[in-house]
């Protein structure tokens, strides 16, 4: 029962059951059932990305190009239903192309030994500069898209929206591939202690790659996800959201210095972002106030998550810190 | 510097050059736009030409850099000078670059305004606004009321708490809120002109007023976002989306019955007038604060002190003439 209250996890949680329970005084249907299916659906793309940029992160590096690899990928899955392709092959080619994108990053950071910040932040203007490119800064509406396009995200299997199990079966192949393969292990390896992985036999450079085509992959499925969802693709679609993608990950517990973090976390950190976004249009808090919320929440979030791990330190041998 | 721009400049002046040797006597007046090739002022000009045919002896220059920046427009205003056109009326990229270059073609005789987008006082003789604020905030009001039989409950979505044109319009909507009994007016929320944070703001709303009959988007992407949230929630029917949108974006939220109609200033008209204003004045009309112009079917334009007037209403769109304007802008 200690261990379990220790655990982030497990308090994030809590915070979200107590968050849940504060809507519900003022506005209970919030917390029904279908409302609350709503909510993890609006939160999937969120989900999704939060766990593309965790493995970046475990491996001491930061992806800020999701948000325009997401877009890039949403305006070419766009142009390639305005085209008359397939969705299979769309949703293929929206994959294919992040991780493309996201080996661009990759490379840069593995063969270049630049700083994983700075190709991002690079990449990032110019993946959108390429959407402005190939739209000539046109958008294209719901009317320019087939009906198949737009309803597979909003389809239903089992009274859940298809775009909830997508989500889900990214948080699945995740959990294996971090927990059960050596692959994911090196993921921890790498960012945990760099110089130690190499010994180990571990590619440092090649994990931190991998790392960087998974998410860009990641980007560019959420990036079909989006476009068909939203019904529109422009150049500045998910303006932004990379910040709240890495937001996720740092109150999912995180470590931003690498090494340390699991799937739930990032899955819970995507889903307070996410019930606070759902929850402040309806509770009737000023427009003026919600920014500032959302920002203290973070805040808070963050100093809690500091704060224990300060206090809990690094115990490497469990079996020994009661004999010594 | 581009070699296309001097050669579309070369080619316009060419053009009015072969055109002034043809018919002495018209009316030369340029229309110059902020950039060649957007569907809106390519609009513009339908309006301008179908006034020059109304008038019989105008001749329409229709000219504009190649990508919007002022010094693309400058080096058009200087060739338009050389040429000495008889009026030009200027979409601006920049209200102040462009100024000095309009004052020397008005030190020439050549009469000068602006439209859409204006240039700063001393570059024109007067300004033509597509609408006032107070012709939105009444517009938009109006669009919800128009298609509600009863009473009912009616949201603003807007851009970002801070976005000074929206502001605007929602103050003067809110003014005139007693004239619409049936409409009432629960909530203003902001959507930060993002789509996803829009489309939860529109669900926000629906889940909030369950007797909500329209949501008002005074922004593109707003009313874009709400449309598709209330299309989603299953509420067409129910709850119209309304506001201010782009043909071309909108057509589809028409054709699903989301949006039933809405609003944006119409180019045809916006030419049209600028046109007929740019005649009137060169054949004399002064053009000083409280002077009335007149420009043809679109009645007069009332000028305010800084010599500014507003066209008229924001044209509505709707089933009838969705597919007309969806391929212009």
């Amino acid at each position: 029962m200690n261990n379990l209250l220790k655990s982030r996890e497990a308090l994030l949680a809590l915070a979200i059951l107590v968050l849940l329970a504060v809507i519900a005084t003022r506005f209970p249907a919030f917390i029904e059932p279908r409302n609350l299916a709503n909510v993890f659906n609006d939160t999937s793309p969120l989900i999704i990305l939060a766990i593309g940029q965790m493995v970046v992160i475990l491996t001491k590096c930061i992806d800020l190009s999701v948000a325009a690899t997401l877009a890039l990928c949403g305006m070419v899955a766009a142009m390639l239903n305005g085209a008359g392709v397939p969705l299979p092959l769309i949703l293929l080619a929206a994959v294919v192309l992040g991780a493309v994108l996201g080996s661009v990053n990759g490379l840069l950071v593995w063969k270049v030994d630049i700083p994983p910040i700075v190709v991002t932040l690079g990449t990032m203007t110019i993946y959108r500069g390429i959407i402005f490119l190939i739209s000539d800064g046109k958008w294209i509406n719901a009317h320019q898209m087939t009906a198949g396009f737009k309803d597979l995200p909003r389809a239903e299997l089992f009274g859940i929206h298809v775009m909830s199990w997508i989500a889900l079966a990214v948080i699945a192949a995740a959990v294996v591939l971090l927990t059960r393969t050596p692959l994911g292990r090196s993921f921890y390896a790498v960012g945990g202690n760099p110089h130690a992985a190499v010994y180990t036999g571990i590619n440092v450079g090649r994990t931190q790659f991998v790392a960087f085509v998974i998410s860009g992959a990641l980007a560019g499925l959420t990036g079909y996800l989006w476009v068909a969802r939203y019904a529109v693709a422009y150049v500045d679609i998910a303006g932004g959201f990379e910040l709240d993608v890495v937001a996720a990950c740092v109150i999912g517990g995180i470590a931003i210095a690498g090494g340390a973090g699991t799937i739930a976390g990032a899955v819970l950190g995507a889903l307070f972002l996410g019930v606070i976004k759902n929850a402040l249009p309806v509770v009737g808090i000023s427009p003026f106030w919600q920014l500032a919320i959302s920002g203290s929440a973070i805040i808070l979030a963050v100093a809690f998550n500091a704060r224990q791990g300060r206090s809990r330190g690094r115990i490497i041998l469990k079996s020994a810190e009661h004999r010594a | 510097m581009s070699i296309l721009r001097k050669a579309l400049t070369t080619a316009a002046l060419a053009t009015a050059l072969i055109a002034t040797g043809a018919h002495a006597e018209t009316k030369r007046i340029a229309l110059v736009v902020k950039a060649l090739g957007i569907g809106f002022f390519e609009a513009a000009n339908k309006g301008a030409e179908e006034a020059a045919k109304e008038l019989g002896d105008v001749e329409i220059i229709y000219t504009g850099p190649t990508d919007t920046t002022a010094e693309g427009q400058i080096e058009v205003i200087n060739s338009l000078i050389a040429q000495g056109v008889d009026a030009i009326a200027i979409s601006a990229n920049d209200p102040d670059a462009v100024a000095p270059a309009l004052q020397k073609a008005m030190e020439r005789g050549i009469t000068v305004i602006s439209w859409d987008s204006g240039v700063a006082k001393e570059g024109r003789q007067m300004h033509l606004n597509p609408s006032s604020s107070a012709l939105i905030g009444n517009t938009i009001i109006k669009l919800a009321a128009d298609h509600m039989t009863e009473k009912g409950d009616v949201a603003i979505l807007s851009a970002t708490s801070t976005s000074t044109n929206q502001n605007v319009w929602i103050e003067e909507a809110t003014k005139v809120l007693p004239n619409y009994p049936n409409v009432n007016l629960v909530a203003t929320v902001y959507g930060d002109d993002l789509a996803d944070k829009s489309y939860r703001e529109a669900q926000g709303l629906i889940q909030t007023y369950p007797n909500l009959k329209a949501i008002i988007a005074p922004t593109t992407v707003g009313i874009l976002a709400a449309s598709q949230a209330v299309t989603d929630a299953g509420k067409i029917g129910q709850i119209n989306v309304t506001g201010l949108g782009l043909p071309s974006e909108m057509a589809g939220a028409v054709e699903s019955g989301a949006t039933i109609s809405f609003a944006i200033w119409n180019p045809i008209d916006l030419g049209y007038a600028a046109t007929m204003l740019a005649y009137n004045i060169s054949n004399g009309a002064k053009a000083e604060p409280g002077a009335e112009i007149p420009m043809g079917r679109m009645g007069a334009a009332k000028l305010d002190d800084n010599n500014e007037a507003a066209m008229s209403d924001p044209f509505t769109y709707d089933k009838s003439n969705i597919e007309q304007f969806k391929s212009i802008f």
